[in-house]
């Protein structure tokens, strides 16, 4: 088959030519494939075809080795592995003999290519000798060879995991890619292609830079390269510093000074893509230093895995002025970009971090900047000042920041409204923001807000909520905090005599025609709903009032007919905020029983309009909506049964969702809520309900997040549905012993610690469920099989001395559980097992309350177990 | 390799509000499954002392058990819903083949294709051999044919399927499987699943009892290769519980293509020039299907009845004459039967009313595998899903 004249046509402007093409080449990859990847490979090779084929050749081959979606991405390394290796070796051939092409597009495709079967052969310990080759002339190759080499063995690098690569070959990569990058390269190409092949090779240096000389060699050469006439190899030097600030941290102290240097000259001096980068390594380094202190506290000991070295607080005195000088470059309109980022935004950024990381020290090193900036005419100082007063309030203590606040508030509140530059206004807005986010609030002790200004502060904010979209939007994000600080306040609240006008005015923001501007109706909405959630029963009266206008904004939602799809989209964001809404309200107004008996009579008219925003989409069940019905039914109760009819195919929809896991796992709640809510009325619904919950505990696309709810979910059927849960007791209980099986042990990070506890409380609330809902059933003895492996998997948690206070809480409670339903038939099993009695002992005399009261009344039933 | 983007969120707060909403709700659920579990731990709990299991090898006992059993559910003429199969496990000749015969779930035949069959209904190929059910107890396993009789006696890895030291497989673990034997490969094909372990799945919507069997049904039934010989397909309704006796939950279709024995033969195994049927002789000389209730197909001449010396309940073999079945409204009117004798004596039933309606039909205008896709891809079964429509005019 002559490809070339495919190849061409299926570029062709030409639809109709475009797609007879394109079926061509699809029949001929299903009739012979190792065929038609050959004569790709072949036609990237071939110095006398077109460009446009060459690379159009390597772009499909490209794809036929590799795609996004794992499912298919491992359908289509088994194909490539399954393949004729005499064909591989013919594809393979061709690929690198494309590396010499004389042309770059050819050479860069065929790169990417060679990186890709690296990708699926290295791992399998298939083509051994692709390293070798690519290295073994790389001095004496062309440089144009030599640059396509480089990239190669960068592109190998991102697609290969550092493990499958011997550190002999690892060190040869490591020595041609920063041979290359040296000063004494002469080819920019090749120290472009070098430098950007070391970024991805820096994950594979473990060794390298344990070794003194090795790591000195290759930090020179970093540091040299940011040097480059160059600007992209300047830029690329600067991308390898950051990564290594984050990989290589503890082994900075040396290089830190000499780094100052570099990236200081860099922020001042440089182009914007290198000073960015040269801001993002303070940035990254701060990263670093703010996790090992949240992790260790000030005190280091021994075992410590990295020391923190304090890197930034040496560098304070220097850093901070060149921080702030990045302030003044602001970028007109930046406000209104939302990719705007430029060295300014980079720049206070880091300033922030740099305070958080710090703490008290950074404050007398920023007043005198916000003093001798904040009243300048030029809006860029008064904006700068501003900024650099708002990043550092997350840090330094409440009592450093109290008086300087106290000062800042009331000019703050002056500039928002009377300022004449938006930007300041906008940063002023933010700034004022933070006030309320860091010093406001029932845990810091002396008030920034009065009785006297507080009259003050929610006039300006709601003045400012008519300003442009970006100012009014950061204005709803001071008063979300503002409502916040009042979250715990008692039965009354400062804002209870604002309430009313907040709620008009968000409303009146909510209608703005610009309010799709600056996410301004998310951010209203937002606002709104934690005004609500901060209030008190003094205003439950207007929250009820408010309960019919969401509805009827939800309802004009749906009355469009044949949208486009551009449409469709924004219903269904304003959709997903008025459900949100509404979850807001009916949580609140449910959590006491008289707003519950007056919301109760809008139940069933939202619970249709809730329908209908389910029928507005095909495939997927609106996240949101469903959030809200969980709040619905809890607040409803038994009642909810008489909705089930309608929605439970909408139930079912959201369980299947394995794409949007969160949606799958917002539905697994929602069952939970729905079985406390109608208890043995969900008995219709369970051979449904229990049959996808299998399904998705057994599949491997959904999330894993969403498995230990579904164990949660299991205990709320049982506990709601009692012995009726016998049919499905075998399954649950098989899935529940395999998985307990598997998070016996917690061995790996810290994240997969996290996971495994969470995974053992999902199974031992379902145990609970099951066996407190067997209770008093003559079904009873139908769980006696399962105690014994019930009571070694306590056993062997226990040992594992790993658990967590929620895991601690639900497992001993689950022993308790066990006896008190099986009686005597655990009373034994419960006296043989080695740990129960040490681990209810050590449960009876924790600090945890609620540890301490589950163990009490396990206490109770094991005694009254043993006892018969 | 292109830079890499390394902007940071920018005046913005950490959290948002549809996080907190998640975590919230979360919250809630955890205080609300908090109470409830609460609550049901401070009900009074009666301790329970369960009584030893009952021993399972007292002879006597079960032996007065087994001879009154079955005579009551003769009587009642009702089948036993919920089945004991320890105790079935004791019965001994005629009356334990009696009561396996009523425990299997007898698919109807396709005579017209059912609604929704795309949506509610699973498809597979029914590997051709012996329908049995297969049943594990007491460490031993035996499939029983249709007619309940024993088909074989083997040890399996089915739970109380063999006999062995471990002591998990108490008096209480069986297990009772609806297989087709093949022939060919000596193997138990699994078609459903009716217990196991103990655990009835009676009351199971066969969607959740295929979860078990298998979790992908065949979906190219009709055309797809399989691991044996085909006998036509089988239909099942996703919501359908397993049911003893005749079921229009299931059906059962074929043609020459995917089945062997499309028209029925006769025990030589040729086709009978005319179809052949099975009716039961009731009093007043009625003859009727198995069905519940049973389809009125005519009535036997009483000097017959005297002369053969039949009585109510004995299963006969008619052959149905030119005058064919004639239908009305979709109705049995007539049918133009002939006698031919008694029916073989391995009968347990006779013929179904949808049997004999089918092989009708197959000889004259039978149901096509055409049929049966054009009523997957009709509008009507269009028209209820949500589609796009690109519009050309």
């Amino acid at each position: 088959m002559e490809v070339t004249q495919v190849l061409l046509n299926a570029q062709s402007i030409d639809g109709a030519v475009r797609k007879t093409a394109e079926e061509s080449l699809k029949q001929f990859q299903e009739q012979n494939l190792p065929g038609f990847l050959l004569s790709l490979s072949v036609e990237l090779a071939n110095e006398e075809k077109p460009v446009e084929t060459r690379k159009l050749a390597g772009l499909i081959l490209k794809n036929a080795l590799d795609a996004k979606e794992q499912h298919r991405k491992f359908e289509l390394v088994q194909r490539w592995l399954s393949l004729d290796t005499n064909a591989k070796s013919q594809i393979k051939a061709c690929l690198l003999k494309t590396l010499s092409s004389p042309v770059s597009d050819a050479r860069s495709t065929a790169s990417q290519v060679i990186a890709k079967v690296a990708g699926i052969e290295l791992p399998q310990k298939q083509w051994p000798e692709l390293i070798s080759l690519l290295l073994s002339n790389v001095h004496q190759l062309p440089a144009h060879a030599k640059q396509a080499t480089l990239e190669t063995l960068g592109y190998m690098c991102e697609e290969v995991s550092p493990d499958v690569i011997d550190q002999d070959q690892v060190n040869k990569i490591l020595t041609a890619v920063v041979q290359g990058m040296s000063a004494s390269e002469g080819n920019t190409d090749v120290r472009l292609a070098a430098t950007r092949a070391l970024y991805n090779a820096l994950g594979f240096a473990q060794a390298n830079f344990s070794n003194d000389m090795e790591r000195d060699y290759i930090m020179r050469v970093v540091c040299e390269a940011t040097l480059s006439p160059e600007v992209r190899i300047r830029q690329a030097a600067f991308e390898c510093l950051v990564s290594i600030s984050s990989t290589y941290y503890e082994k900075l102290a040396p290089y830190i000074q000499d780094i100052f240097n570099i990236t200081a000259k860099a922020v001042r001096e440089d182009e914007e893509p290198v000073s960015l980068q040269a801001i993002e390594f303070w940035s990254s380094i701060c990263d670093e230093e703010i996790d090992i202190l949240e992790e260790y506290g000030s005190d280091f000991t021994g075992d410590s895995d990295i020391p923190c070295f304090y890197f930034i607080k040496q560098a304070l005195p220097a850093l901070v002025p060149m921080l702030l000088e990045t302030l003044l470059k602001q970028e007109e309109d930046q406000d209104q970009d939302e990719g705007a980022w430029n060295i300014a935004m980079a720049g206070g950024t880091c300033l922030g971090l740099v305070a958080r990381t710090v703490g008290d020290d950074i404050v007398p090193l920023v007043v005198p900047f916000i003093e001798e900036n904040i009243t300048k005419p030029d809006w860029r100082q008064r904006e700068a000042a501003t900024y650099a007063f708002g990043s550092i309030l997350e840090g330094p203590s409440p009592e450093k920041l109290l008086s300087l606040v106290n000062v800042a508030l009331t000019f703050m509140l002056s500039a928002l409204t009377k300022d004449p530059n938006s930007h300041v206004k906008d940063t002023t807005a933010w700034a004022l923001g933070r006030i309320f986010e860091f010093l406001h609030g029932s845990a810091v002790d002396s008030p920034i807000i009065t009785q006297a200004n507080c009259q003050q502060i929610v006039t300006v904010l709601l003045q400012s909520m008519k300003d442009t979209p970006n100012v009014a939007e950061k204005a709803c994000g001071a008063l979300y905090f503002l409502a916040q600080g009042y979250e715990e306040v008692g039965p009354s609240s400062p804002l209870t005599p604002f309430f009313q006008e907040i709620v008009q005015s968000l409303l009146t923001v909510t209608h703005r025609e610009d309010a799709g501007e600056s996410r301004l109706r998310t951010a209203a909405y937002e606002t709104l709903n934690e005004v609500v959630r901060c209030s008190t029963d003094e205003t439950a009266s207007l929250v009820l009032q408010l309960v019919p206008v969401i509805m009827m904004e939800l309802h004009n939602t749906l009355e469009g007919q044949k949208l486009s799809s551009d449409e469709r989209e924004k219903q269904s964001e304003l959709q997903g905020l008025l459900c949100g809404c509404l979850q807001v309200i009916i949580q609140k107004l449910g959590s006491s029983e008289p707003t519950k008996y007056v919301f109760m009579q809008y139940a069933d008219q939202i619970m249709g309009l809730f329908l209908r925003v389910f029928a507005c989409r095909s495939a997927t069940v609106h996240e949101e909506a469903m959030l809200a019905i969980g709040a619905l039914a809890y607040a409803t109760g038994p009642d909810f049964a008489k909705y089930m009819p309608e929605f439970y195919r909408y139930l079912e929809m959201g369980l299947q969702n394995f794409e949007e896991y969160q949606v799958c796992a917002v539905t697994v709640g929602v069952v939970g809520d729905i079985s406390r809510a109608i208890e043995e009325k969900i008995v219709p619904y369970c051979d449904g309900i229990m049959t996808q919950l299998l399904k998705n505990l057994s599949s491997n696309q959904l999330h894993r997040s969403v498995k230990p709810p579904i164990f949660s979910c299991f205990g709320d059927i049982a506990l709601a549905v009692g012995e009726y849960f016998e049919k499905y007791l075998m399954w649950a209980m098989s899935a529940l012993q395999s998985a307990a099986e598997l998070s016996t042990h917690t061995a790996g990070d810290d994240e997969l610690t996290e996971y495994t506890n969470s995974l053992r409380n999902g199974i031992l609330e379902a145990y609970s469920g099951v066996f407190q809902g067997f209770k008093n059933s003559p079904k009873t003895q139908l769980l006696i099989p399962y105690a014994s492996h019930i009571l070694q998997f306590l056993d062997s948690i226990y040992i594992e001395k790993d658990m967590d206070d929620v895991v601690m809480k639900t497992a001993i409670g689950v022993l308790g559980d066990l006896a008190d339903t099986l009686g005597s038939h655990a009373g034994s099993l419960i006296q043989q097992s080695p740990s129960s009695k040490d681990f209810l002992n050590e449960c009876l005399s924790s600090e945890d309350l609620m540890i301490k009261e589950s163990a009490e009344w396990a206490k109770l039933a094991i005694s009254r177990a043993i006892s018969v | 390799m292109a830079p890499h983007d390394l902007r940071r969120p920018f005046k913005r707060a950490a959290i948002s509000d549809q996080q907190k909403r998640r975590e919230l709700s979360l919250l809630r659920q955890e205080q609300n499954r908090r109470d409830a579990q609460q609550q049901a731990r401070c009900l009074a709990s009666s301790i329970l002392s369960l009584q030893s299991p009952v021993p399972e090898s007292e002879p006597e006992q079960s032996d007065i058990e087994l001879e009154t059993a079955p005579e009551i559910e003769k009587e009642s003429g009702t089948l036993s819903k919920d089945l004991d199969v320890p105790r079935a496990s004791k019965l001994r000749g005629p009356e334990v083949r009696k009561w396996f015969a009523r425990q299997l779930m007898l698919p109807e035949w396709m005579i017209d294709v059912p609604d929704r069959l795309s949506q509610d209904w699973y498809v597979y190929a029914r590997p051709a051999g012996k329908r049995c059910f297969v049943v594990s107890s007491n460490g031993t396993t035996v499939s029983r044919q249709r007619n309940g009789s024993i088909l074989h006696h083997f040890p399996s890895a089915l739970p109380a399927g063999a006999k062995t030291r471990d002591s998990s497989g108490s008096g209480q673990s069986y297990c009772i499987l609806d297989c087709i034997f093949h022939e060919l490969d000596q193997t138990y094909y699994v078609i459903d699943m009716v217990c196991w372990n103990g655990y009835s799945l009676y009351d199971c919507t066969s969607e959740f009892r295929f979860f078990w069997l298998n979790s992908k049904i065949e979906e190219s039934a009709y055309t797809g290769v399989v691991p044996y010989v085909k006998d036509g397909l089988l239909f099942y309704n996703k919501h359908a519980h397993y049911q003893t006796g005749n079921t229009p939950l299931v059906l059962v279709w074929k043609d020459e293509n995917c089945s062997q024995y499309v028209i029925d033969t006769d025990s030589k195994g040729e086709i009978p020039s005319q179809q052949q049927v099975v009716l039961e002789l009731q009093d007043n000389g009625k003859l009727v299907t198995s069905d519940d209730p049973p389809v009125l197909f005519g009535y036997l001449d009483g000097d017959i009845i005297q002369k053969s010396g039949l009585h109510s309940g004995n299963l006969l073999r008619f052959a149905v004459s030119d005058g064919g079945l004639s239908f009305v409204d979709g109705k049995l009117d007539k049918a133009d039967l002939n006698y031919l004798g008694k029916a073989n004596r391995g009968r347990a039933f006779a013929d179904s009313y949808s049997k004999v309606v089918f092989q009708f039909t197959v000889r004259h205008s039978p149901l096509k595998i055409d049929d049966l896709l054009a009523s997957i891809n009709s509008p009507d079964d269009q028209e209820k899903k949500p589609c796009d429509v690109e519009m050309v005019g």
